[in-house]
């Protein structure tokens, strides 16, 4: 079961600096990093190591099964953030093939 | 005055809010080069807007401060002095000669005004003032709010509107569990509103909120939540589709709350979309506000633009909170932009008259203007210490630079009442310890004498 990132999130972006497979979005270097409310966790590329639970300063990550009620949907959130921007990573993959 | 080379690099960052914190934070996390900061701060308290702008019963959002900003305060290289005021016992040009570098992040202690008549009559305030109040803010604690008029009326829909609109709305017990100030409390306690009215110019497709404080409104079993003008054309329907991920769910998220079936809510937020106060009415305090209605023109969300129906209404109230946007102030003889309330900069590197002025740096809302969560902070200071690190290697620093021992001498010479780390270690214990009793995470010390004498410092 991958992690997910709760509403807490003050897009400190210590996870994504910590995330060893690089599935956090979006980017500091990126433009939808100046707009976005929160980070996300791509659960297709998650590697449930966890390191981004003890970088994260205001304890918003979880891993999905042990949610806390108020924040289940997030997991649909986090995932559904991904199939918003898949289009735009599939071209940024493409790119640097 | 006697001035030697130090190897470390000396850096003052003044401000010690986020903005400050993460320009400490990126300092110390330089391997090629060691940097020894002093943070500077008018208040007796670090953490800005995260002690006194986050909302008390968003605690998890607070973590920050004992996860991250407390681990680089307590750094040692790192030094707080705070209750220092720049700008008069201390200023710019004596940070210029003390330190290779100082980096203002300043943040914004104003805010935008609506410019309509009436703004300045007595009930009408600035959301800022009223949050800072309820934050027990040193310089707002002796404020009065009067609660006793059943309608208040917020112009603006971002995150701090939405915060004010439940804090004036929240249950009272929930609010007993949080660090609010005890006089907010009791004003709270005495409150009869029922109706936080929230005036938004434009449609319900570009409110200004995002969706965390907007989902969080539907986990409060007594406040209901009711949209107006929220229902669009025919022609205009397809338009919700074509909004972007992040929009989608909020007109999602206002639908849901609209929905939802309370059985005796005690009070409710309403939104009143396309709606733009052109007057406060009222001879010496508020007594109501008169409304003029916009219609939304556009065929595409890129250029959903809004115009005024002339159509006028009149709505009872004797409470205003403008919360349409912070501003930044200048500061002592610092270059300033007065159309956008920030400091000139390229980057983070401050511009008098198009020209760098070396080793001067800002970071934070003074930089680049009032918007952002925390960790938008991160990524600006990011780009500020960048900056000074680069011009550090390319010899633009000048070098000389008074010695730790001889600032902290010319700050206690010049400042009384100085606020160290330790000393601030004293007040927040102490808070911690009253909080403990009540079961609350902290009971906060409200005006500069209790501060002090928290603190163990002699005013």
């Amino acid at each position: 079961m991958p992690y997910v990132i709760t509403s807490p999130c003050v897009a400190d972006y210590s996870c994504l600096e910590i995330c060893p497979v690089d599935c956090i979005s979006p980017n500091p270097d990126d433009d939808a990093f100046d707009h976005a409310e929160q980070l996300y966790i791509d659960p297709d590329r998650c590697i449930d190591c966890a390191a981004c639970v003890d970088a994260c300063p205001v304890n918003a990550i979880y891993k999905q099964e042990l949610l806390p009620p108020r924040w289940t949907h997030y997991a649909e959130v986090n995932r559904d953030y991904f199939r918003n921007a898949e289009k735009r990573i599939a071209v940024v993959q493409e790119t640097s093939l | 005055m006697t001035t030697q080379k130090r190897p470390a690099l000396r850096v003052a960052v003044v401000g010690a809010g986020p903005a400050g914190l993460y320009a400490v934070g990126q300092l110390l996390d330089q391997v090629d080069v060691d940097v020894d900061v002093d943070v500077l701060e008018r208040l007796p308290t670090p953490h800005g807007l995260v002690r006194a702008g986050v909302a008390p019963d968003h605690p998890l959002k607070k973590r920050v401060i004992d996860n991250m900003f407390e681990f680089y305060l307590d750094h040692p290289r790192v030094r707080f002095f705070g209750n220092v005021e720049l700008g008069d016992r201390v200023v710019p040009a004596d940070l210029a000669l003390w330190y290779d570098a100082v980096i203002y992040a300043v943040g914004a202690s104003d805010d935008r005004k609506l410019g309509i008549p009436g703004e300045d009559l007595v009930g009408s305030y600035a959301a800022r003032e009223f949050v800072a109040w309820y934050n027990g803010h040193p310089d707002f604690s002796d404020r009065q709010f009067d609660l006793s008029s059943e309608r208040a009326v917020i112009v603006g829909t971002g995150n701090v509107a939405l915060d004010v609109a439940r804090i004036l709305t929240c249950d009272l017990e929930v609010l007993r569990q949080t660090e609010i100030a005890d006089y907010a409390l009791d004003t709270l306690s005495r409150s009869k509103i029922k109706e936080v009215l929230i005036l938004a110019r434009r449609s319900h497709m570009q409110g200004a909120f995002n969706n965390p404080e907007l989902e969080e409104l539907g986990e409060s079993s007594t406040v209901a939540v009711e949209l107006r003008n929220a229902t669009l054309t025919p022609e205009q329907q397809c338009l919700e589709q074509q909004l972007d991920w992040i929009d989608r769910r909020k007109v999602a998220t206002l639908k849901k709350l609209q929905q939802r079936q309370l059985e005796n809510p005690e009070k409710r937020i309403v939104f009143q979309f396309l709606t733009s106060p052109e007057r406060i009415l009222g001879d010496e305090r508020v007594a109501g506000v008169s409304l003029q209605s916009n219609r939304l023109v556009g065929d595409s969300p890129d250029t959903l633009a809004i115009e005024g129906t002339g159509e006028t209404t009149e709505v009872a109230t004797g409470l205003v909170f403008r919360s349409i946007g912070y501003r930044g102030n200048a500061l002592a003889d610092l270059p300033f932009y007065d159309s956008t309330g920030t400091i000139p900069n390229a980057l983070g590197r401050v511009l008098q008259h198009n020209e760098i002025l070396p080793g001067v740096y800002v970071t934070g809302w003074i930089k680049r203007g009032p918007s952002g969560v925390i960790g938008s902070n991160k990524k600006c200071a990011r780009e500020t210490t960048s900056c000074l690190l680069e011009d550090l290697a390319a010899g633009r620093l000048k070098g000389d630079v008074l010695s730790p021992v001889a600032v902290e001498a010319e700050l206690r010479q010049r400042c009384k009442a100085l606020v160290t780390q330790s000393d601030w270690h004293r007040i927040d214990s102490a808070e911690r310890l009253a909080g403990t009793a009540q079961s609350r995470p902290r009971v906060k010390f409200t005006d500069r004498a209790s501060l002090l004498l928290a603190a163990g410092v002699p005013e």
